[in-house]
């Protein structure tokens, strides 16, 4: 039933949606930092008012499940507020970078917090502003404690686009999708190769990922 | 705001309630599945004979590394068209399987992190007594292991929970299922969709609250015993 003539037929099928796994996965990867970093340093801020603002979007995204925001955001927000999007390609994107922004949020605000305090305390005594012992000290320590989990995180953002097919974008389980409704007997080929197509995405972001966990333990008395 | 509707909202409430009862159940199912499953990718991983273990741990890594979305669509839809060994599966057995799977690799790290964790002479403690394998496990490595990684594990069932919803898309009648189909029928996808976001909110922060008091307990508990080892070697 593996038939390289299947085969054949299926692989440039599926290559057809692979621009937009990746242009996904790009741009959900650079928001979700983004936000992460926003709603984690908005965490450790003094003012009350957006301490607990960002608390409750992190509480909110991590407490609900991504499909029901990616829904939420594609049927709801244009009603909801007149709001358009633009496409569904963005609606994809910011209910990815919302989500994995919010769970990240909570490694930069960790990773912040586990900077020894005699760090802070020598930049003080240094005469540093708050901004320059932020900037200059606690933070190039912490981001190199984040970069594990980010890798990691990075790994579930490629296994969260699948999920843009069911608003319609044109990736690759959306083609895989097609041919298996074109032809049922092929779906256990058109399957098989829609994982593997996902896997080969996912190889250099696990080594990647293995590589920032050799950085961030480098130099590091344990 | 003009366009949310209390009636809509209290008219679609329980019909959208009426799918929470597939959406625990599915999740406990699953989450039962893949504890059991855990298991197995343990014990895969511990057969002496090397080449096994590395296609064990590859497996492992594929299975975590893609989405359980296509996972799902494989096991329901491609499944049942494998010659031989292929079978039609409701979608909630589906579910079970393929979101089952797909946690026991994460599940069956923890376990192993756990079992890591045991001290190297409790292994060689049940070696000395001359324990048999099975009694060795179950007597002394898997009490020690298990406990620890109770509040990880705790954290996985309410990940699950939040990704049971996936299982909507092969048929499974959960709250999300319930909410689409409300949405198609009246053409309004806002309230009912929102009712589904509350009641994951509702049912997911307690329950997260409560996974991170006991990650606390048992995190005092356990250094309590190091605490107290360490007290008793001073004095002797």
């Amino acid at each position: 039933m593996i038939t390289i003539s299947a085969i054949e037929e299926i692989f440039p099928a599926l290559m057809k949606g692979i621009n937009i796994t990746i242009t996904v996965l790009i741009a959900s990867a650079f928001f979700g930092y983004l936000f992460a970093f926003i709603a984690g340093l908005c965490r450790l801020s003094n003012n009350i008012v957006l301490r607990k603002f960002t608390g409750f979007y992190v509480e909110i995204f991590r407490g609900t499940s991504l499909i029901v925001q990616l829904f939420w955001l594609y049927y709801a927000i244009p009603i909801l507020f007149g709001i358009d999007l633009g496409s569904d390609w963005w609606a994809g994107v910011i209910a990815i970078a919302l989500n994995y922004g919010a769970y990240m949020s909570e490694i930069v605000r960790g990773s912040i917090l586990s900077v020894a305090k005699g760090q802070s305390e020598a930049a003080t005594a240094l005469n540093m502003s708050r901004f320059q012992r932020m900037r200059l000290v606690i933070f190039p320590q912490a981001v190199r404690m984040m970069l594990p989990e980010f890798g990691n995180y990075l790994i579930q953002m490629l296994k969260a686009t699948s999920l843009v097919s069911l608003i319609g974008l044109h990736d690759i389980l959306y083609y895989g999708d097609i041919l298996r409704s074109s032809n049922l007997s092929q779906a256990p080929i058109v399957y098989l190769l829609v994982l593997v197509f996902y896997f080969i995405l996912a190889l250099p972001l696990i080594f990647l990922t293995r590589k920032m966990e050799s950085i961030s333990k480098k130099g590091v008395a344990s | 705001m003009e366009n949310w509707s209390w009636d809509v909202f209290l008219d679609a409430f329980p019909i959208v309630l009426q799918g929470l009862g597939i959406t625990i159940g599915l999740t406990l199912t699953c989450y039962l599945f893949a504890l059991i499953f855990g298991f197995v990718w343990i014990f895969l991983r511990r057969v002496p004979f090397k080449p096994l273990n590395w296609i064990v741990t590859w497996i492992m890594e594929f299975i975590r590394s893609t989405p359980p979305l296509v996972q799902l669509f494989f096991i329901y839809y491609a499944w049942p068209m494998v010659p031989g060994i292929g079978m039609t599966l409701s979608p909630f057995t589906s579910a079970v399987l393929g979101l089952g799977i797909h946690f026991s690799t994460y599940i069956g790290e923890v376990y192993r992190s756990g079992i890591d964790g045991v001290d190297k002479g409790q292994w060689e403690a049940a070696r000395a007594l001359n324990y048999p394998t099975g009694k060795k496990w179950t007597k002394i490595i898997l009490p020690q292991a298990i406990p620890p990684t109770i509040p990880m594990l705790g954290n996985y069932l309410i990940i699950m929970f939040k990704e049971v919803p996936l299982a909507s898309t092969i048929g499974v009648v959960g709250i999300l299922h319930m909410a689409n189909s409300y949405g198609s029928q009246y053409w309004t996808y806002l309230e009912p969709l929102t009712i589904v976001a509350i009641l994951f909110l509702v049912l997911s922060y307690p329950s997260a609250i409560l996974i991170n008091k006991l990650e606390r307990k048992m995190n005092r508990r356990f250094d309590k015993k190091e605490a107290l080892k360490s007290s008793e070697g001073a004095i002797t």
